[in-house]
């Protein structure tokens, strides 16, 4: 056994996010009830629940768009409440595309990376718009792009300046084979150079193929958290379907 | 872009990050041109109404031209920062700049100076305007105008920008605006009409001074407290 100051001891890498007791109420009724995780760099939660859990009122609350009513949660090691600091390291994929549509994919790209305060802002669009494999669209304006461009070029915007947190709300959705192929890509990119994702989606399969650790959210709290290597994916979907239509 | 690099990243300053907001909001108008067309259409039928319901044997030109420019300026001004925050609720645009890592104090500001930059440009061709229509001599009190005309937009936007923030999330968005700012506005329409009329009168800008401190002093005032209460209007 080591001693407290033995070599032999590695200090290991501060977790990515860190959720304490997470709590957020609108009128008294509480969305997110006491949730608490944490996820290590390269780290996939997949979070699954019925319309209504607390699933996007907790990723909004992870962004930093919403403040808590209790609780904590540290990104990067940085407090969320600590201001623009902390947000800095998240990148937020929803379905709603974010975008301006009168400016073109590339200044769209390129604003949000001028806004993170990239040294090369130009040169950090093209290649985000390149790995999303949009980039031949790049000079369209975006009302002119299809709704799974549109969506590419979201998710461009969203990783631009590599973010250390992805979080996506249904991020498949309208993406044809190559976009979500692109989505794949990208996502399995961001979590080798140590990102950490939440990946919020109704499509179990979808979410089990990414996720290092699954959760199943119901009236928001976390009513199953564990490790995607003790889950069985056939038994998983059976017990979600029996959680959610249990709780109607 | 690797994180490393974005450790080496140094997110926008206040300024800088308004600047950022503003050119990009301008970038929009430029390209619709939706909002400024309209409010300058507007602008210049007003003031054409205005012109074939005066008897200009009742009233002299000098006299009712001051206020019919204030009234144009209140409600054409409301027309762009009705805009304003509109284009970023379509598409949930806001989310993304809320999500980035500036103060919002400096989404308040650059939203406020793009609206300043609109208002002006509407001022900016419906003041000759006017004057041709009504046939106003205005000489050596051309600066002093313009002052008049910069000081009353940069209350009218900073008040106007934080209740259009305010009002884009409901559903009567476009009746709570002006029921909400018009009464604010009364200081601003009162001062900035009344340094025109003795400008116009061709009376000494010296005449005009207590009506400009009004309005100074009310741009400090508004300036400060909207961008202090901007970040709490974007509280769900």
């Amino acid at each position: 056994m080591p001693g407290p100051l033995s070599p032999e001891i590695t200090i290991a890498a501060p977790p990515v996010v860190a959720v304490e007791a997470l709590v957020r109420a609108f009128s008294g009724r509480r969305a997110v009830n006491g949730v608490s995780f944490t996820l290590a760099e390269g780290d996939c939660l997949a979070l699954f629940g019925p319309n209504g859990a607390g699933k996007t009122t907790l990723l909004r609350l992870l962004a930093g768009l919403l403040s808590p009513t209790s609780g904590t949660c540290r990104v990067a090691g940085f407090l969320l409440r600590d201001g623009p600091v902390s947000r800095a390291h998240v990148g937020l994929i929803s379905h709603a595309s974010m975008l301006y549509s009168a400016l073109t994919a590339r200044e769209n790209v390129e604003f949000t990376a001028r806004m993170y305060g990239l040294r090369d802002p130009a040169n950090a669009a093209r290649s985000a718009l390149g790995a999303m494999r949009v980039l031949d669209r790049a000079e369209s304006p975006v009302r002119l792009l299809s709704r799974g461009l549109q969506q590419r070029v979201s998710i461009a915007r969203a990783i631009v300046h590599g973010p250390k947190l992805i979080l996506c709300d249904e991020p498949y959705t309208g993406l044809d084979e190559v976009g979500s192929a692109a989505l794949t890509d990208a996502l399995a990119e961001r979590r080798a150079s140590g990102a950490a994702l939440v990946l919020v989606t109704h499509n179990l399969g979808e979410g089990l193929a990414l996720a290092t650790h699954a959760a199943i959210m119901q009236r928001g709290r976390f009513v199953r958290y564990e490790r995607r290597g003790v889950v069985d994916a056939g038994a998983y979907a059976s017990e979600y379907r029996e959680l959610v239509t249990a709780d109607v | 872009m690797s994180s490393a690099d974005v450790a080496l990243a140094r997110p926008p300053g206040m300024l800088r990050a308004s600047w950022l907001v503003a050119s990009k909001d301008l970038a929009i108008e430029f390209r619709t041109r939706t909002a400024f067309l309209s409010a300058l259409v507007f602008a210049l039928l007003a003031a054409t109404i205005f012109y074939f319901a005066w008897d200009s044997t009742a009233v002299a030109a000098p006299d009712l031209a001051p206020g019919v420019l204030w009234v144009i300026f209140t409600f054409s001004g409301l027309l762009g920062l009705q805009r304003s925050f509109s284009v970023e609720q379509a598409d949930r645009a806001i989310d993304a700049l809320l999500v980035a890592p500036v103060d919002r104090e400096a989404i308040y500001l650059g939203k406020a100076m793009a609206n300043l930059v609109f208002v002006c440009g509407v001022e900016a061709i419906t003041i000759p305007a006017v004057m041709l229509l009504y046939n106003l001599p205005l000489g050596r009190g051309v600066l002093a105008l313009a002052a008049v005309a910069l000081l009353a937009a940069i209350g009218l936007v900073a008040v106007g920008t934080l209740f259009a923030a305010m009002a884009v999330n409901t559903r009567l968005a476009e009746l709570l605006l002006p029921m909400l700012s018009l009464p604010f506005f009364v200081p601003i329409v009162m001062a900035a009409a009344g340094s025109t009329a003795r400008l116009l009168a061709g009376r000494p800008v010296a005449e005009a001074w207590p009506w400009l401190r009004i309005l100074v002093a009310f741009d400090i005032v508004f300036v400060v407290a909207c961008t202090l209460a901007f970040p709490f209007t974007l509280e769900e």
